[in-house]
């Protein structure tokens, strides 16, 4: 600690470029923290996803359907504990913008027990179950379009239509939260016997893809190719899988996320680490004739060689935790397109791994520099003063 | 070789110097021999590139011999590590430069306090040590200016505190009045002289003013790197 004084004065020594090199590497940490917030918000949902669950869809892809029939064969296999079904509805509320991510048609009781991370009260069940035309909304969703229980509300869906009629009206009749603080509750649930009997010839019979409970969670991979061997050679093969790799899928279908970011923050680090090292090999050869004194009056190579490897890293870990902050407040101000990344929140983790990644900057940019002045040979230093 | 080398704080034993320059080799010291009793003020004179900087140098532990012997405090220097040596520098060396070598960016104060960031001692304890050398050469009142504000005379002064106030053994002066003008020059010649003779500290002075080396108890005049003669006070 008694070294920081000295550290922190010789970083005060060009205060402009002292400050140009902080503000870049707070901006590289703001990105990073900004990415990762981005990055969560659209594939958190495969870390949420639950261990003991799979989804089964069809072989070709997602869009296709599976028949209604297949729930009952599932049932029958080993070590399948519930299955239930959903259908992508893709509908929105009055205005396309307003295209929230997940409405289904789903059988309440049986949703319900396999969703736990849904809790709704059990007078809004039983109302579900008694209303027909009957929704239920996650608590998010609800806030954002101010909806109640016993509003009447109409989604326009493009895929399904009612009576020659692409809206669909749902009664509200229920609010759920969820279990945890990352669940996400902008959803809309309605009851799937309504949806069958009202839906036109397409798709009748037929369903979105299957979620199934297992009994063991450590034999869900054998459960899977249980499932799949059922339905081989029939006119819908099914792939089953993990739900989180199924909800990762889900969001390939943006692109491969995890790749776009680290590349972006691949380039952004690189071009940082330049910088900050170009600014600390100037700073170092700058005072060569003073890091003899230091050697002179008793200072070893290795305390030279520290000296200088805190100063890069105070640097670092100073625009780092502050560019990190910065995101961190900026991802507080909450989901900036007002409902499509639910989960828009700056991850502890990514928070840490941009700590350790600002203490990586300091270590790496200092490092030569560092070597340089514990390699100086105090006579020859002392003339260059 | 001095008669009394027992009572030797430095000693010098047939050493030689050699630096290469590409393919050249520069013989700076030759075979030279030197003795420095405790509480001695030896001034080093010669013309440029007569090897008194570097003699120095090998005497402060900052540079090795090519050949002989460089014992100072009991310790033979050619003999130690590099931060063997280092340690050895910070307990038993003060130095003191011709241009000051401060560093820019820290008040007088710090400056002085540096070398006892080496040290065990306390935070107080190291503002107490610092106020006290600050306090010998007079600067008692001016702990938190930095260098940049000071005249060259008390940047010098600040120098020669920040030599003193680990209580070295030895204080190595590298022409400590070759920046400055006559009086300036004059007042840390008394200062040295007063360490010398008040506070008993061994002093080793490299000068090409001559009437700087009359400060001094002994004079030694070298010449294409070794001892031509030498005078007394």
């Amino acid at each position: 600690m008694k070294y920081l004084y000295l550290t922190w004065s010789n970083l005060r020594r060009k205060k402009l470029r002292t400050i140009l090199t902080l503000l870049s590497i707070i901006v590289a940490f703001v990105l990073f923290g900004l990415l990762a917030t981005i990055k969560h918000a659209l594939v958190g949902g495969v870390e949420l996803a639950g261990k003991d669950r799979v989804v089964v869809r069809h072989k070709v892809s997602l869009i296709q359907l599976l028949p209604e029939s297949y729930k009952a064969r599932m049932e029958r296999i080993p070590g399948i504990k519930a299955v239930v079904h959903q259908t992508w509805f893709g509908g929105y509320y009055q205005d396309p913008k307003n295209l929230f991510f997940m409405q289904c048609p789903v059988v309440p009781d049986e949703y319900m027990s396999m969703f736990t991370e849904f809790v709704l009260s059990p007078e809004e069940m039983k109302a579900w179950n008694s209303t027909r035309t009957g929704a239920v909304v996650g608590r998010r969703l609800a806030d954002h379009f101010k909806w109640k229980v016993g509003d009447k509300v109409p989604i326009i869906s493009s895929l399904w239509k009612i009576n020659g009629n692409d809206t669909w009206e749902f009664d509200i009749v229920g609010i759920f939260e969820g279990k945890e603080k990352q669940t996400d509750t902008g959803a809309l649930f309605f009851r799937y016997d309504f949806f069958e009997e009202a839906r036109q010839e397409y798709g009748k019979g037929q369903v979105g893809w299957y979620t199934i409970r297992v009994d063991d969670p450590a034999k869900a991979g054998d459960v899977a190719k249980l499932v799949d061997a059922e339905f081989a050679n029939s006119p819908a093969e099914t792939t089953t899988e993990p739900e989180g790799a199924f909800a990762q899928g889900f969001a390939k279908q943006i692109g491969n996320i995890a790749l776009i970011v680290a590349s972006i923050m691949g380039a952004v680090f690189f071009t940082i680490l330049l910088v900050s090292a170009n600014t600390m090999s100037q700073a170092v050869r700058e005072r060569t004739g003073e890091l003899g004194v230091l050697k002179a009056i008793g200072f070893t190579n290795r305390q030279v060689l520290v000296l200088v490897l805190l100063e890069s890293c105070l640097l670092a870990i100073v625009g780092g935790v502050i560019g990190l902050g910065l995101a961190w407040l900026i991802a507080l101000g909450g989901d900036p397109t007002k409902g499509n990344l639910p989960l828009f929140f700056f991850p502890p983790r990514d928070l840490a791994l941009g700590v350790v990644i600002s203490v990586l900057l300091g270590v790496i940019t200092g490092f030569f520099p560092a070597m340089q002045a514990m390699r100086l040979r105090v006579a020859d230093a002392l003339r260059r003063m | 070789m001095d008669k009394n080398t027992n009572d030797a704080l430095v000693r010098v034993d047939r050493v030689e110097k050699i630096f290469h320059r590409g393919s050249e080799d520069i013989h700076v010291l030759k075979d030279l021999e030197l003795v420095v009793p405790e509480g001695e003020f030896l001034a080093l004179m010669g013309p440029s590139g007569s090897g008194k900087s570097t003699l120095l140098n090998l005497i402060g532990g900052l540079d090795r011999p090519t050949k002989g012997t460089v014992t100072v405090a009991g310790e033979r220097l050619d003999q130690l590590s590099d931060s063997k040596l280092a340690g050895w520098r910070a307990r038993h060396v003060g130095f003191v430069f011709q241009l000051y070598n401060l560093l820019p960016v820290l008040t007088a104060e710090r400056n002085v306090e540096l070398p006892l960031l080496l040290t065990h001692l306390s935070k107080s304890e190291r503002r107490s040590h610092v106020q006290t050398a600050l306090e010998i050469v007079g600067l008692g009142h001016r702990t938190k200016h930095y260098p940049r504000t000071m005249s060259g005379g008390e940047q010098q002064r600040v120098g020669i505190a920040r030599g003193i106030v680990t209580d070295p053994t030895i204080l190595l002066c590298d022409e400590p009045t070759g920046d400055l003008d006559r009086k300036a020059g004059d007042e840390i010649l008394d200062l040295l002289q007063a360490l010398n003779k008040e506070h008993g500290k061994t002093i080793i002075m490299v000068t090409h003013d001559p009437l700087a080396a009359a400060r001094a108890k002994r004079t030694v005049h070298l010449d294409k790197g070794q001892l031509s003669h030498e005078s007394h006070a």
